[in-house]
């Protein structure tokens, strides 16, 4: 069955009038309203998760876990002068996880009742039972002391949902003005809010309540040459947070300068959507005239907006330890990183490499309290001084590694989804030593600075992998010296991650983050942010995209 | 529940129609059952369940639009969801995209997208399935994963012009990935259906398990180009982007028109009735063909006919959304589900005899664009790829990162073998001259 068949004929799918808003999201559309109308009472939420846990003990579970989630999104979609699309969601219901005789059972329900609870609980226990069959080895979890009744929130400022939708409207449409302004043939704009209501509780005496937000704006900006048929893009320089509407109200203080000569502004903690949308208009037609790369090894020095999917590529997810197992063997792949790799202490990169885990970053999109396993977050190293120290790991899996606790990185994208192990936020450390970009750029001979992010391909183990950007600008003796187009490098993680000879220190630092990382079948997404500063790798190999058709 | 007749479903709908007191209103059920397993390590690790009716129903006033959407069908929820849709609509901006809401279509007769064998899959039948697949496995001493799918469901839809549609659907699809224990070799395999009697989880992973034990210590060969042939599954994928649903996304007119496709002509207009690809290239869909059975209606509910994309090589037709096709005075074709690429009589073993030097790909993987303008495409090969000498495999070869763009490879043809099934289109295996591997990958 293709998923389009089912997914393609609801009325969100249909033209261009209605665009598919939220990945996976497989709630009902209700009016902006809605969202701001309180979930259920805390003390029913315990009386309904006691319902299910108390069925799974009896039905025979020597543990369970129960997810009551209220899920709500709203997406705005424009083009040009006018609205495309403005769709809120809103996706309630409870996940029920067990161990049965030793083995996994998962259930759902949208029958938020306590006899629908103990329906879902029941059933887990029987999948659980009837899986247990062909298991091989019990489920062995990391103990985790209960957090008693506990809550969290998104230290947000101000909650998307309570900025009226016009208002979010004609935002995106000055965005589109400011682009159309300054010479853009086309512009799309887009922005995505979500916001978890979700509510945890475990036999192991875990009562957690939490409201968790993230928001993402973005667009793309095209400029045309009809007379010679070339067309050129180029993306907003924005990231995805875990922020309230805040981020979309712009503080000089959150702007970074870019290089000098290349007018670019990197964005901490607030983005300025129409500076950005119009220097995205003027880049994009610069882009139709820039000089086209000569292939050949260049030093790079990437910025945070590009180099955190680089670092979400070639080690967020090979440092993954399902991966790293084989249960993602069928779709998104294994890792180079196993544990015997890990054993032999070869290098992943250079000393200057520290990378951290975390899921404790103010604004971050990996924020909570406590995972989706009732753990409490924490931030924990990767890779220290150039080598590999440790992996991503939930309940079920520490004992592989002979640790006997989680790092808190599971999650479920939905009550309706088993919660698994998930990327946390991953993030290159930054220099200890001053150092500013336009310093960096001084002591490069022959190189390419790289903004934004472009086209982007990893093999299935985390080898091999190509990477594209928004901006390009060559660096010739110490400057900037002009804009460069069909760049894109191919290297490989260990020899990348070696190369690595200079970051830029801690003032500049940001978050890049992806809103719909993919992962698991049925896939779920979820959503995490990189944080880097501006960083420079030596010789690395770069190839020329054009080509004649 | 999930799947309601065309009379019941019919019903509700036109009960939510009598609910509506919009200039317009469309309604659309959509019924989903099924389940999945999911294995790793020669173990089940997840199972999952859908079963599922939800109704959609979208209210216009003018030119103002709304949407609601919900999975209860009493009087009370039915009738809020159509008074949600309306709020909606008076909120929202007037759309300078409107287009009426169709009346009456005339759609093909339905072919055979149900199949009951599917619809009567049960926990166990997928456990079966995987366990057979997992037996193989644990008697080669070989470590698999896979994944099985199915699910069975209708579609249906009204609205106040008069327009009335029903279908029901089901599909399986299967893909296992197995691999050495010493992690040197892997094989994959994939395929889905309509009628899950025509599936055995058994056949898939002897294929996979042969290119896995086959695959071990492959050779590394000098990035370059090369004659390759690439299994059906290396040029639609299921679960990624792939080069040939690449080619068939791109052939829409608007983008075309805009100045901001492969298809767009310098100077203004588009390249339809332009040669672009060898003229062995002829690409269809027919939505009543038997073995890729498709939807009669897009979800617009404009019929699905049988449309020529590129027939010997020229492009024939592009399609767009009905405003598009009105403003600029073009045919008004929907977006195809499926498509069919036409091909010969030629296996893949029939190719690889027929080859004096190339390189079989089993699949691609991680494909991304690079430069629409030219629809290059990145990603690499995997799970199976193998050097072919005078007609034989050799040896396995390490993989490769190619860069390339459908269009070009459609223009360095050398043999096009017999379509198969894989992801509700028919694919052939395509032997093609000059494909560009820029680097090679330690990935297995």
């Amino acid at each position: 069955m293709k998923r389009r068949d089912f997914v393609g004929l609801t009325g969100l799918a249909t033209g261009a009038l209605w665009l598919p808003s939220f990945p996976g999201f497989s709630g009902t559309l209700v009016d902006p309203a809605r969202l701001l109308e309180p979930g259920l009472d805390v003390a029913v939420k315990k009386r309904l998760a006691d319902a299910a846990l108390n069925t799974a003990k009896a039905a025979g579970a020597t543990y369970a876990d129960v997810r009551i989630g209220r899920y709500l999104n709203q997406s705005v979609f424009t083009r040009e002068k006018q609205v495309q699309n403005i769709a809120s969601g809103e996706s309630f219901g409870a996940g029920v996880r067990v161990i049965a005789n030793g083995t996994w059972g998962f259930a759902s329900t949208n029958t938020v009742t306590e006899a629908g609870m103990a329906q879902a609980a029941k059933l887990a226990v029987q999948i659980a039972k009837a899986n247990s069959k062909v298991q091989k080895e019990p489920v062995k979890l990391a103990p985790q002391k209960g957090q008693g009744v506990v809550s969290w929130k998104t230290p947000i400022l101000v909650n998307a949902f309570e900025v009226p939708v016009k208002e979010k409207v004609e935002l995106l449409l000055a965005a589109n003005a400011a682009a159309l302004d300054n010479g853009a043939s086309f512009v799309n704009s887009a922005l995505f809010q979500v916001n978890e209501q979700k509510y945890f509780a475990s036999t192991d005496g875990s009562y957690i309540d939490q409201d968790v937000h993230r928001i993402w704006p973005n667009f793309s900006v095209t400029a045309i040459d009809r007379a010679s048929g070339k067309f050129r893009s180029r993306e907003a320089l924005s990231a995805p947070m875990g922020m309230g509407y805040e981020y979309l109200q712009p503080k000089a203080e959150d702007k970074i300068a870019g290089p000098a000569g290349t007018g670019l502004v990197g964005y901490r903690n607030s983005f300025d959507m129409l500076a950005d949308a119009a220097l995205a208009a003027k880049q994009a037609k610069e882009k139709l005239t820039a000089k086209s790369v000569t292939a050949g090894k260049y030093d790079l020095v990437l910025d945070p907006n590009h180099l955190g999917l680089t670092i979400h590529e070639s080690v967020g997810h090979p440092t993954e330890l399902d991966r790293v197992l084989g249960y993602e063997a069928n779709y998104a792949g294994t890792s180079f990183a196993t544990l015997d790799w890990k054993a032999k202490g070869q290098p992943y990169g250079s000393k200057l490499v520290n990378i951290v885990a975390d899921k404790l970053q103010a604004n971050s999109l990996g924020a909570v309290g406590y995972d989706d396993e009732g753990v409490p977050t924490k931030e924990w190293n990767i890779i220290k001084d150039g080598k590999l120290v440790d992996y991503q790991k939930i309940r079920d899996q520490a004992h592989i590694v002979n640790q006997n606790e989680s790092d808190g990185c599971c999650y479920a994208d939905s009550w309706s989804s088993v919660q698994f192990q998930r990327m946390p936020n991953i993030s290159l450390k930054p220099g200890t030593q001053k150092l500013s970009v336009d310093d960096m750029i001084k002591g490069v001979d022959k190189g390419i600075y790289i903004a934004g992010r472009g086209s982007f391909s990893i093999d299935q183990q985390r080898y091999n992998s190509q990477f594209g950007g928004q901006v390009f600008y060559a660096i010739e003796k110490g400057k900037i010296a002009g804009m460069l187009e069909d760049v894109a490098y191919q290297t490989n993680t260990l020899e990348f991650w070696g190369s690595c000879a200079a970051i830029c220190d801690a003032s500049d630092y940001r978050l890049f983050g992806s809103f719909f990382d993919g992962k698991g079948q049925p896939p779920q997404v979820s959503a995490v942010s990189h944080g880097s500063a501006t960083t420079r790798f030596n010789a690395v190999n770069v190839i020329n995209t054009a080509r004649k058709i | 529940m999930a799947i309601l007749s065309q009379t019941e479903a019919q019903a509700i709908l036109k009960k939510v129609l009598g609910f509506s007191k919009a200039d317009e209103c469309e309604a659309t059920l959509n019924g989903q059952s099924g389940g999945n397993v999911r294995s790793a390590r020669n173990a089940i690790s997840t199972s999952g369940g859908i079963d599922n009716v939800s109704l959609t129903v979208e209210s216009r006033f003018g030119k103002r639009s709304g949407v609601a959407t919900c999975n209860q069908f009493d009087d009370a929820t039915l009738r809020t969801c159509v008074t949600r849709a309306e709020e909606i609509a008076r909120l929202a901006p007037e759309s300078p995209e409107y287009m009426p809401l169709l009346g009456p279509q005339k759609y093909l007769p339905l072919p055979p997208t149900f199949a009951k064998a599917t619809a009567d899959i049960t926990p166990d039948y997928r456990a079966a399935q995987v366990g057979s697949s997992m037996v193989i496995c644990d008697e080669r001493k070989l470590s698999s994963a896979a994944f099985l799918n199915d699910s069975a469901g209708f579609v249906a839809k009204r609205n106040s012009k008069g327009l009335e549609a029903y279908q029901q659907l089901s599909g399986l699809e299967f893909s296992i990935t197995v691999r050495t224990p010493d992690g040197t070799g892997s094989g994959y395999a994939t395929a889905d259906y309509n009628d899950a009697s025509k599936f055995d989880a058994k056949t898939l992973t002897r294929i996979a398990a042969d290119k896995a034990a086959g695959s071990r210590n492959a050779k590394a060969l000098e990035p370059g180009k090369y004659t390759v042939i690439l299994e059906p599954a290396a040029l639609v994928a299921n679960t990624d982007a792939s080069l040939l649903q690449a080619l068939m996304s791109a052939l829409d007119a608007r983008n075309a028109d805009e100045g901001r496709s492969f298809l767009s002509k310098k100077g203004g207009g588009n390249r339809k009735g332009e040669k672009l690809f060898d003229e062995r290239v002829t690409i269809y869909s027919d939505p009543t063909n038997a073995e890729v059975p498709d939807l009669m209606f897009s979800g617009d509910g404009r019929p699905q006919q049988r449309t020529t994309w590129i027939e010997k090589g020229v492009v024939k037709n592009l399609y767009s959304s009905q405003y598009w096709a009105q403003k600029a005075g073009i045919p008004d074709i929907p977006r195809p589900g499926g498509w069919i690429m036409e091909g010969g009589t030629q296996s893949v073993q029939d190719l690889i005899k027929g080859t004096a030097k190339g390189i079989l790909v089993t699949r691609l993987w991680y494909i991304r664009p690079v430069d629409p303008q030219t629809l290059l495409y990145t990603g690499l090969t995997r799970d199976g790829t193998f050097y072919i000498e005078n007609g034989q495999i050799k040896f396995p070869v390490k993989n490769f990162r190619f860069n390339e763009s459908p269009i070009i490879m459609l223009n360095n043809l050398e043999a096009i073998g017999k379509p198969v099934r894989v992801g509700g289109n028919l694919v052939p295996p395509l032997k093609i001259r000059d494909f560009t591997f820029t680097s090679l990958s330690d990935a297995v």
